[in-house]
């Protein structure tokens, strides 16, 4: 183990280097405070800190959260402390003010990137975190070779157009997640008398139940997953569903939203950003490969097999925004919608193609989707979507 | 037991055979009294940490099994109101007076501990397994932030109750739903994975010592080219002690030697219809094979 980054001489010591690696994580997307430079610290003292294999262990152990982080953090790692016996001259930031969060959010939102200290060995594979994705030089790069293949969204979804789909999606929200729990909970207003607790507070009347208690049904709130087809035949009403899903993140803190076309973005965290061009311009950084082609089924697969296991359950509902229109062949979507519908989520498909007359549900793979749905409707502009309300409160 | 290393060779005497990761990170969390999130598949073993992690420092084992719904009255305490219903009327026929009766229906003898009171009010530290916390609801979780960030419960008749000594707090996820930042943050955090092969084998070893070392290397073997399939139920190191077990009882010494009850003995590893149907006979002996 003789790569280990070797340090300037100015440099103030250990616990600045650990410092100073808590922020290089930081600048990689991990979310950590303060308090966790001091629990590192103290962890390295609870080990043998000059050997770099237990240091790895004991860090690792403090530093990720999630599996996601678990799987980035030995790159990080080794970025950081094993750079070849580099000498490392700056290692605690001196030049940002800012808070974290900020600086993040200001970069997606010029969309120009001052590489950090360290980012060059950043894996660009950052999972489900948006911000993460939205960051790195790799990504750059890509755009600009794809530079033909994007569309800005910006050009396509104005604020206006995002706060009305805000609110029908708050209608659809409220139409679908009025579902009630079998159990009772206690509750200051209900249906059924919880003897337990009158007679507790009985007591307190010698007794005589004064007051009763009530027990009722909540409200099981359904999540809301939607997933959107992007490719090159969805163009024309990429401005209505994306308009729809920004209104939905930002409606329904429960809701989860991807975008696909050869292949599946998660995209809830970008959507949810405050300001809802950021937001789109964080999609757009996201999302190259826009308007490209479409794998309907490998991506449902990829969806089912991935993201489903963690955000689907019998309390979501599926909403699949697409024409049907793949290039996949129809097994695959037959599978994938198969194997969905096994985690007890209902799925409910929107076609813009269904609305117009003399429509058949001929595209092979809107064919093999169709056993599968609980609702196949049509859908082009945000009015057809508003009309859904009725049939998706009888699901 | 003062480094990791000699914290995972005692879990290992106990026959839990740890990761690096998870014994690092298990050796973190006690010295440094935090709580240790686990994350992982289902059937890597989550569970049985805690109950080694008590074997090991011969303490008591608290376990708190999260579930949707799950309220204060069930996982902190509870009045036995049944008794004190019954106190308050032999007390009415005594004449005993108001006051003394309060004072004496609430106090200990009438609590009910459930188990996050328990935990915090034993003489010794124990170590308290709070199972599937991702499916207990968000409220829930808020809670324990609380209790886990203080060691103290507020019972409002009785006064604040301080931790008599900071139990070794272990969290379970499945991924059920995303835990909170928060909850994440105050956590050491580990994610445990299927074993590889070598872990396996040891586990195997350590806790079905009875079968033979060829046919112990074909399980192994046999299990981790199965976790490769595409499966909806990946079988976990629970399944594979069962399906050693199940060989055993069939008498079988050799994976290649007879599909048909390798095909039964199966049973104990795939779970669902679906993966029944994706081994079929050809296929398991096919990998028996290859893994022989």
């Amino acid at each position: 183990m003789s790569r280990v980054t070797r340090f300037a001489a100015a440099d103030p010591g250990p616990a600045a280097r650990v410092a100073g690696f808590i922020g290089h994580l930081r600048d990689n997307g991990f979310r950590l405070g303060v308090g966790e430079t001091g629990t590192a610290l103290a962890a390295l003292c609870r080990v043998d800190p000059t050997d770099p294999a237990e240091a790895r262990l004991a860090l690792k152990a403090v530093c990720t959260g999630c599996a996601e982080d678990a799987a980035r953090f030995d790159t990080l790692f080794d970025a950081y402390w094993m750079a070849d016996g580099r000498v490392r001259q700056k290692i605690v930031p001196r030049d940002r003010a800012a808070p974290p969060a900020h600086t993040r959010n200001s970069r997606a939102d010029d969309g120009l990137q001052s590489a950090g200290r360290g980012r060059a060995h950043a894996p660009d594979d950052a999972g489900g975190d948006g911000q993460g994705d939205s960051g790195g030089p790799g990504r750059l790069v890509a755009s600009r070779l794809h530079n033909l293949m994007r569309k800005d969204l910006r050009e396509l979804v104005s604020p206006e157009d995002i706060r009305a789909a805000e609110q029908v999606a708050r209608q659809l929200g409220r139409a679908l997640r009025d579902r009630r729990s079998h159990r009772r909970k206690a509750a200051r207003k209900g249906s059924a008398v919880d003897f337990r607790r009158t007679l507790r507070a009985s007591l307190a009347t010698g007794g005589e139940p004064l007051r009763l208690a009530r027990r009722r049904r909540p409200d099981r709130p359904v999540k809301i997953v939607a997933l959107c087809d992007v490719s090159g035949s969805m163009t024309l009403y990429a401005r209505p569903f994306l308009a729809f899903l920004a209104g939905l993140m930002r409606a329904d803190a429960d809701s989860d939203a991807y975008l696909f076309h050869t292949r599946l973005v998660r995209i809830a965290e970008a959507l949810r950003d405050p300001d809802p061009l950021r937001a789109l311009n964080r999609i757009t950084l996201l999302a190259d490969g826009f308007g490209g082609g479409s794998r309907i089924g490998g991506n449902l697969a990829a969806f089912a097999q991935g993201h489903a296991r963690r955000f689907v359950n019998g309390r979501s509902v599926v909403v699949i925004l697409s024409d049907g229109y793949d290039s996949d062949p129809p097994m695959v979507l037959d599978a994938a919608l198969a194997r969905l519908r096994k985690r007890g989520c209902r799925i409910v498909w929107l076609n813009p193609l269904k609305g117009w007359s003399g429509y058949e549900p001929v595209a092979r793979g809107m064919a093999a989707a169709l056993p599968h749905l609980d609702h196949f409707a049509a859908a082009a502009t945000l009015n057809d979507l508003a009309a859904l309300e009725q049939a998706l409160a009888r699901l | 037991m003062d480094t990791w290393t000699d914290l995972r060779s005692r879990l290992a005497d106990t026959g839990y055979i740890a990761s690096d990761d998870l014994s690092m990170a298990l050796h973190i969390a006690v010295s440094l009294g935090r709580p240790l999130l686990l994350e992982g598949a289902a059937g890597v073993g989550k569970t049985d940490i805690a109950r080694s992690l008590a074997a090991v420092k011969g303490c008591e084992l608290i376990r708190l099994q999260c579930y949707e719904g799950l309220d204060a009255s069930q996982a902190i305490y509870e009045w036995n109101y049944q008794r004190q219903l019954l106190a308050i009327r032999a007390a009415a026929e005594d004449g005993e007076t108001g006051r003394a009766v309060e004072a004496r229906i609430f106090s200990e003898d009438y609590l009910l501990e459930r188990p996050l009171l328990r935990a915090i009010r034993q003489p010794e530290p124990p170590v308290l397994l709070i199972d599937e916390i991702d499916r207990a609801d968000e409220e829930f979780e808020a809670y324990l932030l609380e209790v886990l960030s203080d060691f103290q419960i507020t019972v409002p008749e009785l006064g604040t109750i301080a931790a008599a000594s900071r139990p070794m707090v272990i969290l379970t996820a499945n991924g059920t739903r995303d835990l909170s930042d928060a909850l994440r943050r105050r956590c050491i955090y580990a994610h445990v994975d299927y074993p590889d092969r070598r872990t396996e084998l040891a586990i195997l070893a350590a806790r079905a010592p009875q079968t033979e070392t060829k046919l112990a290397a074909q399980i192994v073997a046999f299990v981790q080219k199965l976790r490769e399939e595409d499966l909806e139920k990946v079988p976990g190191i629970a399944e594979t002690l069962d399906f050693a077990a199940a060989l055993a009882g069939l008498g079988i010494k050799d994976l290649t030697d007879d599909p048909a009850a390798l095909q039964a003995a199966l049973a104990t590893l795939l779970k669902t219809q679906s993966d029944r149907a994706a081994v079929p006979v050809e296929v398991a002996a096919r990998i028996a094979g290859r893994a022989a």
